[in-house]
């Protein structure tokens, strides 16, 4: 893509994402967080086109570096976003998950 | 060889960033959010896959390899991690990504000699060693590896001030040599920068160093995908650092102070301008049974939870407490304020932990109009939060801090571990107030005895 064209996605794109960002709940600042962080992880695209066209071993060692880093930022930042949004429970759902345990406790 | 044709790996990568914008776009709402949340980890597959098909590739087993490994390191750690411990884990990832980006542009030298694309790889590397070695630094205070009081000494701010001309000196110097030898002494020297950004920061104003670093990565992936010329690269790096400039932003209007009075505050000496001396005035401290029967018979309870909740671990009892109080009938909120935690955010996810549903969890705006019906305020490990100086004495360090307002609510019970005043030094005029009763002691330790004092009623 030529310099013009990705600069005007660029541009756009930081529109796009100030007016996603902003309608954010201060609630899921944390998920957001980790969220905007899983997504970066996406340098794992860079960092596998750089690996692939590696010839020189040193090279292909950075690069294979970078590829382990930007996985761990990929995969772990999902997951751990994926658990904390699972614990945000409405009150419906938490009243029959919080008064099970309850019940337990009472018959030990 | 390539699979597919460019015009389907353009689709696809289009694809992959609707699905990233999709996913934050879910943050709306905690009913959205997860699903939001599995449809940006969709769109991360599907850019991945369509790398694999689109660019001629060797070396792919010793990807594949590295990918295992990435993946195998950090699952099992994303899974097990404490909710507690999650600004560590987020300054951790924020860190391995900006890496990995400055490790991208020090290898895309090689391949151009356009100069604008070098200007990129040098913002790139730049950035993304100040957000790797920042985010280490942090992860070290966080994780209590080293001191979480600010790192400050006398020649500081030159040291800086060197270290960020010599890394623009170099940056220029690559952009027109092109040389690698230089490009290594830019990164060695953007991770002097990340070292000296963070050491001064005190452990109170990590959430502001949390999210600056986030926008910084995000930067830096935006700045690597226009050197690769891949448009996914720019797009998510620019919500990345979208996300991240309005949290940072966010924290410092919830601080009452500037971005930079926090990054540089420290370099001055901060001198606080409140009393130092205690005074002996006569504060009205209670029993946990006295405390309980002011909010078993009350009818409206708002409690207020404070970083002193965290660090002792209460979380879990103040649900409980919420629960029990719950069953008697009593209408039970608990107000948040943003810098309640070490991140933005981070209160509400400790309380989700604890399966408080997100509909009792109310914002500062939300809340503080509602102060006035409640019969009891119960703060809980929180001081400068709450604090009217914020709005009563121009002198005060923390005055244009939005406070939550507390002093509304018909009681005021502080559940504190001492008279020591807060964070900003500063007394809290509140706890004289006739309104007010103290209970003394831990927070856990605090909450347990209320607890089964509300039982016994």
């Amino acid at each position: 893509m030529d310099g013009i064209a990705l600069l005007t996605v660029t541009v756009l794109a930081v529109f796009v994402g100030f007016e996603v960002v902003s309608k954010v709940s201060s609630t899921l600042h944390t998920p957001l967080m980790s969220g905007a962080n899983a997504i970066h992880g996406i340098i794992l695209v860079g960092a596998i086109i750089v690996a692939g066209q590696a010839s020189d071993p040193w090279v292909l060692t950075v690069a294979l570096l970078a590829v382990v880093l930007a996985t761990a930022n990929l995969v772990g930042g999902f997951v751990v976003t994926d658990r904390m949004l699972e614990m945000f429970r409405g009150r419906k759902r938490e009243v029959t998950a919080a008064k099970k345990p309850e019940a337990k406790e009472g018959m030990r | 060889m390539t699979l597919i044709d460019p015009v389907w790996t353009s689709l696809l990568y289009l694809a992959a960033a609707v699905c990233f914008i999709l996913a934050l776009k879910g943050l709306n709402s905690p009913r959205t959010a997860r699903r939001g949340n599995l449809v940006g980890a969709f769109g991360a597959a599907l850019a991945v896959a369509t790398v694999f098909m689109s660019v001629k590739m060797d070396n792919v087993p010793w990807i594949l390899g590295a990918m295992v490994v990435g993946s195998g390191v950090a699952a099992p750690v994303a899974r097990q991690v404490k909710m507690t411990q999650m600004p560590q884990l987020v300054a951790l990832f924020n860190g391995v990504g900006g890496g990995a980006a400055a490790l991208v542009a020090l290898l895309e030298l090689a391949h151009t000699e356009d100069p604008w694309v070098r200007v990129a790889i040098v913002f790139t590397l730049l950035v993304g060693a100040v957000s790797f070695a920042g985010s280490a630094i942090t992860f070290s205070k966080l994780q209590e590896l080293m001191t979480t009081r600010p790192v400050v000494f006398a020649g500081l701010p030159t040291l800086m001030g060197a270290v960020l001309l010599a890394a623009v000196g170099a940056a220029v110097a690559v952009v027109f040599s092109g040389s690698l030898a230089l490009a290594l002494l830019l990164l060695v020297l953007g991770l002097a920068a990340g070292v000296l950004l963070v050491l001064p920061v005190g452990g109170a104003d990590v959430p502001i160093v949390i999210s600056l670093l986030n926008a910084f990565t995000g930067l830096a992936v935006a700045a690597s995908g226009l050197v690769l010329g891949n448009v996914l690269l720019v797009v998510a790096g620019t919500l990345v650092g979208a996300s991240g400039t309005i949290l940072t932003r966010a924290m410092a209007a919830a601080m009452g102070r500037s971005v930079a009075g926090i990054l540089f505050g420290a370099f001055k000496g901060g001198s606080t301008a409140g009393s130092t001396a205690v005074s002996d005035r006569p504060v009205r401290s209670s029993s946990a049974e006295d405390v309980a029967v002011l909010l078993g018979y009350a009818q409206r309870v708002i409690i207020v939870p404070g970083y002193g909740l965290a660090v002792a671990q209460g979380q879990h009892t103040a649900a409980e407490l919420a629960l029990a109080l719950e069953a008697r009938g009593i209408d039970v909120d608990f107000a948040i304020h943003p810098v309640a935690g070490r991140m933005p955010g981070h209160m509400n996810v400790l309380l989700a932990e604890a399966n408080v549903p997100y509909e009792s969890l109310k914002e500062m705006g939300e809340i503080n109009s509602e102060f006035r019906t409640a019969d009891v305020a119960l703060v809980v490990g929180a001081n400068d939060v709450v604090n009217p100086a914020a709005k009563t004495s121009a002198g005060s360090p923390i005055y244009g801090m939005p406070i939550l307002e507390v002093a509304d609510a018909r009681q005021v019970v502080f559940l504190k571990r001492s008279m020591r005043p807060g964070f900003a030094g500063i007394e809290n005029e509140l706890m004289y107030e006739p309104q007010t009763t103290l209970l003394f002691g831990d927070a856990k330790e605090s909450l347990t005895k209320v607890l089964s004092a509300v039982k016994a009623l």
